[in-house]
């Protein structure tokens, strides 16, 4: 009997091996090695599987494996009302939680048609771009991390603390963030949140300078980077790259730029461009951007409006609460609003904004009831990854590590 | 040239006939028309190659389920955007559910191959030719398709289900 057990595990084996093979090229190559890289390896930062093909140390071929974490958002999304998908998009790409949630916002309040005031708008923008930096920031500074130089990870980490800072002090979370509500903030800036942001931009040049510095002259991080998982602009372009990805291939594709929201076109900034396309490039190109966004984030703090934090929307906002201990108006639409009874108009939009990796878009289908009919998400980081394979090929087992962290790929926002 | 709702859809129906190209409409800014499944790839070829378009980025795609709607219960929704001019373009192409079967994109663009895959995987969508038409994001032994419309979300509220481990 155990030896008939041990013929069906063996069969089993077999057939996996099969399957796999099939996937993999040249499966009668004696020479390749197949590894498995993944799904939980620590160099990975995230869920990812590669079942990688090698020849030695050359990568022959790969399969991405994606799904670890899906949570199926696109699904739950189409039961809850408008209000209660915010705390869904907070889990895509964790970096940058506000922009997911402003985005979502936004998209929701075009189809509502709704006109935010200014202060709202800019700040909306102070926040996403304070969310930009921390992408960013940990993007450039894992890279450090994965070709050897730990130091400016932890260096840098301070400050991504001090941006949590101030996230608390405007919404109170931390990393699911939840910030603002469909009309706008749910509440102004405090004067501690502002003297936060003003700390902040005092103290920030110089440890980013000093980051900066230890990287990009680098001669081992360049020997390290150059020519590492790089991506033409036409490939770029079919694989639908979008953010700092694409810009590092040279195409000044930005959506602050070309369909400005939120008031972008108030601020003066620069969109840079790489010409390679390879890892230095992204990471050079992330390091402007961080400039950039500390520019809009000083233009916006200096000429923060005077007026409302949100628009005057009865049926989407949250009447104050001390309004709804006294006012019957308000108590009806609180409760309104809370039990989801509010029902958004029939209608069909397309909303997209520039995200921590790329043009991240809400695409909502109304029926005009309570909850969406269908709201499918443009995730950046799932339309890129299916490029790794090739970026990969034909390099080392230790550039695809390096290619993979400068592509800032978010598990959460992968799977969705 | 500049490109308004207007001229480019006058140039498709010219370039493709009025019989093809139906419902144009514009809800939020970006021109929506419908096309059937013949025309489709050669539509989205024509679009990417024209020297005067130039509609040549694969913004998104999804599949959409109405099940009220007679032989026409799936909808496939292709949004493009042309960044040398900065214009965006939703085509949509109605199918039944009996006949789940699309052409790829894939020959035209590399990025259609997840989202095709994504689609196959919530909808049963079956895209002809596609090199590697498998499960993406859930487990490849499902044996349905979860975003059709007739599998619901599991009631929050249920009393029958115990599982002490997880505290329901």
């Amino acid at each position: 009997m155990a030896t008939e057990t041990k013929t069906v595990e063996l069969d089993g084996l077999e057939q996996f091996r099969e399957n796999l093979d099939l996937k993999l090229q040249d499966k009668h190559n004696e020479n390749l090695t197949t590894l498995n890289l993944g799904p939980t390896h620590p160099a990975t930062h995230g869920i990812f599987q590669n079942i990688l093909q090698m020849n030695g140390e050359v990568i022959v071929d790969a399969v991405p494996t994606i799904g670890y974490i899906h949570r199926a958002f696109e699904k739950i999304a189409e039961r809850r009302p408008f209000y209660q998908i915010t705390p869904l998009t907070d889990r895509m790409n964790y970096c940058s939680s506000p922009i997911n949630n402003m985005g979502y916002h936004m998209s929701v309040e075009k189809l509502l048609g709704i006109e935010i005031p200014k202060r709202a708008q800019y700040i909306r923008v102070i926040m996403m771009e304070l969310a930009r930096i921390s992408d960013h920031l940990i993007c450039n500074s894992i890279l450090g991390v994965d070709s050897g130089a730990f130091t400016g990870f932890l260096y840098v980490m301070q400050e991504r603390e001090n941006i949590y800072d101030i996230y608390e002090e405007v919404c109170g979370a931390r990393l699911t963030t939840n910030m603002g509500r469909i009309g706008g903030m749910e509440r102004d800036l405090s004067p501690k949140a502002l003297h936060l942001i003003g700390e902040f931009l005092k103290r920030f040049p110089k440890v980013w300078a000093e980051f900066e510095k230890m990287l990009t002259r680098n001669r081992i991080f360049i020997d390290r980077t150059t020519d590492v998982g790089a991506i033409s602009a036409e490939r770029a372009l079919s694989y639908g790259f979008t953010g700092p990805n694409l810009r590092a291939t040279g195409v000044d594709y930005d959506v602050r730029v070309m369909n400005p929201y939120s008031s972008y076109e108030d601020f003066d900034f620069e969109i840079p461009v790489g010409s390679k396309g390879d890892t230095y490039d992204r990471f050079l190109v992330r390091n402007v951007e961080v400039w950039e966004s500390l520019k809009i984030i000083e233009q916006a703090y200096k000429n923060l409006p005077e007026g409302s934090y949100h628009a005057d929307a009865p049926h989407y906002y949250l009447p104050p609460k001390q309004e709804v201990y006294r006012n019957m108006e308000a108590l009806i639409y609180h409760f309104k609003i809370v039990m989801g009874e509010i029902d958004a108009p029939v209608g069909e939009v397309y909303h997209s904004v520039e995200g921590g990796n790329g043009e991240l878009g809400f695409y909502i289908i109304s029926d005009g009831g309570r909850t969406p009919y269908r709201l499918h998400f443009r995730r950046p980081c799932f339309i890129y990854y299916q490029a790794y394979t090739e970026m990969i090929k034909g390099g080392q087992l230790a550039d695809a590590i390096l290619t993979l962290s400068s592509l800032n790929v978010i598990a959460g926002e992968l799977d969705a | 040239m500049e490109l308004t709702n207007e001229n480019v859809l006058g140039k498709i129906i010219e370039q493709f006939g009025e019989e093809n190209i139906t419902d144009a409409m514009n809800p939020d800014g970006i021109m929506t028309f419908q096309t059937n499944r013949q025309t489709i790839h050669e539509l989205i070829k024509y679009l990417r190659d024209d020297k005067e378009l130039q509609i040549s980025f694969l913004t998104t795609m999804c599949g959409v389920h109405y099940p009220e709607q007679k032989d026409k219960e799936l909808c496939m929704m292709y949004q493009l955007h042309s960044l040398r001019h900065n214009y965006r373009l939703r085509i949509k192409v109605y199918f039944p559910i009996s006949d789940p079967v699309m052409p790829t994109l894939t020959d035209l663009y590399a990025a259609a191959n997840w989202m095709e895959r994504e689609a196959y995987d919530f909808y049963g969508i079956v895209f002809a030719g596609h090199p590697n038409l498998i499960r993406i994001l859930n487990v490849e032994d499902m044996e349905y398709h979860p975003m059709l419309k007739q599998y619901p979300l599991e009631d929050q509220t249920r009393e029958d289900k115990v599982n002490t481990f997880f505290g329901r």
